[in-house]
């Protein structure tokens, strides 16, 4: 089992005086448990290359005792990128993946307002390519109907989706989508999963909207570290649905782990957040191509 | 370890794991924290801010005796506020006290908050500036509170000698340039609540100077984790972590 209070213990201690993983206890097996993060970028990290970019990120992920991470996004950061660009920001992706591919897997970024394009680009990075699931970001309110023919392609490929949702109090911009248009979505997609990325960032409204769709998952990147957070979802969505993620560099990861490790639930329900509940909707598509799972 | 970030009493808008002040104490023991500079939610809300610090030095007394330090809440748009620094100075001891500007509906140009930290410093208490509380994208929809503008404080330190103050839950990200002009002007300290961002907590410290960090979590409010998780995303040296985790807060209070 995860030993919550040897975590907290060596979470402060230097690098040289830490542990490389968290430490066993006796002849028990290592206590740290698995970490896969759903939501990470390659964008604002220092270095001039992916190759260079994907070194800064391992050595970080290593401090921190996180397994394996979902990058999608390269850089610069572009909210409607031409499929000039989709495929540019792709590429940068692939190459940071295929320079630590047992840290990294890839999620292929579309924008649903070039459809053929977003197709294409699935087909050349999941279907033909090393990655593993989709990434949508803000180009298009992902209730549009051009999301169809994307969700049918990666449900194919069992390749899940990961959709940014933000419930703004000032209101979202213009193609910024909120949970109430991914659930649309789900409605019209029963049992392809989609990750409701944030959870739209307005948790305690976001888990409601998203409860009724159970191939909505919530994912808990990129928000403040609010207490209660994880302690909600897990009771009102399960342990299953629940997916960690960081959204780094932009957010620390650790004040994105924090909300995990610190949240009052079972220790078996911390594994499935995560790692866990990731891993299984993963598998179907990682054995496809041959990966070990 | 000590966490100069801790709230007692309840946020408004939700129950949190630690709003009861034993429940508090025992996590903050749990997590070997030694020492606990402590606000209390009421003095952001309520306007018997006396009583508001009264509660707060029972509690922290009663609960937990040299673990939480009390920092009593500072209203100077309200009347006789001079009457509850007296208070919090000379009747509950504290060491300190807590602003919530925006909370309170001023902003840092305003004449009062000038006669705080002047009458602060000649008191030698340590004065808390909290920048914001939530995610302004998230917050209620009748309590929608801008985070503090710090740009006019660099002026009025420099006017205010002897001031000590610590700013609390601010992101530098966009704005370390005000971070190393608030260090220059006078005796300024930030914690690492809110710093966002891969290994921002080491990012600050280069920019402004290790010595001028302190660990702050914004606990119960926020996943104490989070705050710890940080100190070990930034590649500190020993010296370093100890600086940021108590040695820098001990100084600062014994100053």
């Amino acid at each position: 089992m995860l030993d919550r209070r040897t975590f907290f213990k060596h979470a402060g201690q230097s690098l040289a005086a830490m542990p490389a993983v968290w430490p066993s206890s006796g002849n028990a097996a290592p206590q740290k448990p698995l970490i896969w993060d759903v939501h990470f970028h390659l964008t604002n990290w220092p270095g001039e290359t992916p190759e260079d970019r994907m070194k800064e990120i391992v050595k970080v992920l290593d401090r921190m005792g996180v397994d394996r991470v979902m990058l999608s996004l390269g850089y610069p950061l572009l909210e409607n990128p031409s499929p000039e660009q989709l495929r540019a920001e792709n590429d940068q992706v692939l190459r940071g993946i295929r320079c630590a591919p047992d840290r990294a897997y890839g999620f292929v970024y579309l924008n649903p307002n070039y459809v053929q394009a977003s197709l294409d680009e699935l087909n050349r990075c999941v279907h033909d390519g090393p990655m593993v699931g989709v990434k949508l970001w803000v180009a298009r309110r992902c209730n549009a109907p051009e999301l169809d023919p994307i969700v049918e392609r990666a449900a194919a490929m069992k390749a899940p989706i990961l959709q940014h949702t933000w419930l703004k109090v000032g209101g979202n911009g213009p193609g910024e989508s909120t949970p109430y248009d991914l659930l649309e979505l789900a409605r019209r997609h029963p049992g392809v999963p989609l990750i409701c990325g944030h959870t739209g960032g307005d948790w305690e409204l976001g888990i409601r909207v998203i409860r009724s769709e159970k191939n909505v998952y919530s994912e808990l990147a990129g928000s403040n570290p609010t207490s209660g957070y994880v302690e909600m979802a897990v009771r009102e969505l399960g342990p299953e649905r629940i997916i960690y993620g960081s959204d780094a560099f932009g957010r620390s990861i650790a004040s994105q782990l924090g909300k995990v490790m610190g949240a009052e639930i079972p220790e078996s329900a911390r594994r499935l957040i995560l790692a866990e509940n990731l891993k299984r909707l993963l598998t179907p598509i990682l054995r496809g191509k041959g990966y070990q799972a | 370890m000590v966490d100069v970030n801790v709230n007692l009493s309840r946020w408004p808008f939700r129950r949190l794991v630690g709003d009861e002040p034993a429940d508090l104490v025992a996590g903050l023991r749990r997590r070997e924290v030694t020492q606990a500079w402590t606000g209390t939610f009421d003095g952001i809300f309520h306007k018997d801010i006396s009583s508001a610090n009264a509660r707060l030095a029972e509690d922290c007394h009663r609960h937990g005796p040299g673990l939480l330090i009390p920092f009593g809440s500072i209203n100077p748009k309200l009347p006789d506020w001079q009457e509850d620094l007296r208070r919090c100075h000379e009747a509950h001891k504290m060491p300190g006290i807590r602003l919530h500007p925006n909370y309170h509906g001023y902003d840092l140009k305003d004449r009062a908050f000038a006669d705080v930290l002047h009458l602060s410093a000649a008191r030698r208490l340590v004065v808390q500036l909290v920048v914001s509380m939530e995610d302004e994208r998230t917050q209620p929809p009748l309590t929608r509170v801008a985070a503090v503008d710090l740009a006019p404080l660099p002026d009025l330190l420099q006017s205010s000698p002897g001031a000590r103050v610590v700013i609390l839950n601010a992101d530098h990200v966009h704005n370390f340039q005000l971070s190393e002009k608030l260090l220059s002007a006078g005796d300024v300290y930030f914690d690492i609540s809110m710093v966002e961002g891969v290994g921002g907590v080491s990012h600050l410290a280069q920019k402004i100077s290790v010595q001028r960090v302190l660990f702050g979590s914004n606990y119960p409010l926020y996943y104490f984790e989070s705050a710890m998780l940080k100190v070990r995303e930034s590649a500190f040296t020993e010296a370093g972590r100890q600086a940021v985790l108590e040695e820098n807060a001990r100084r600062l209070l014994a100053a």
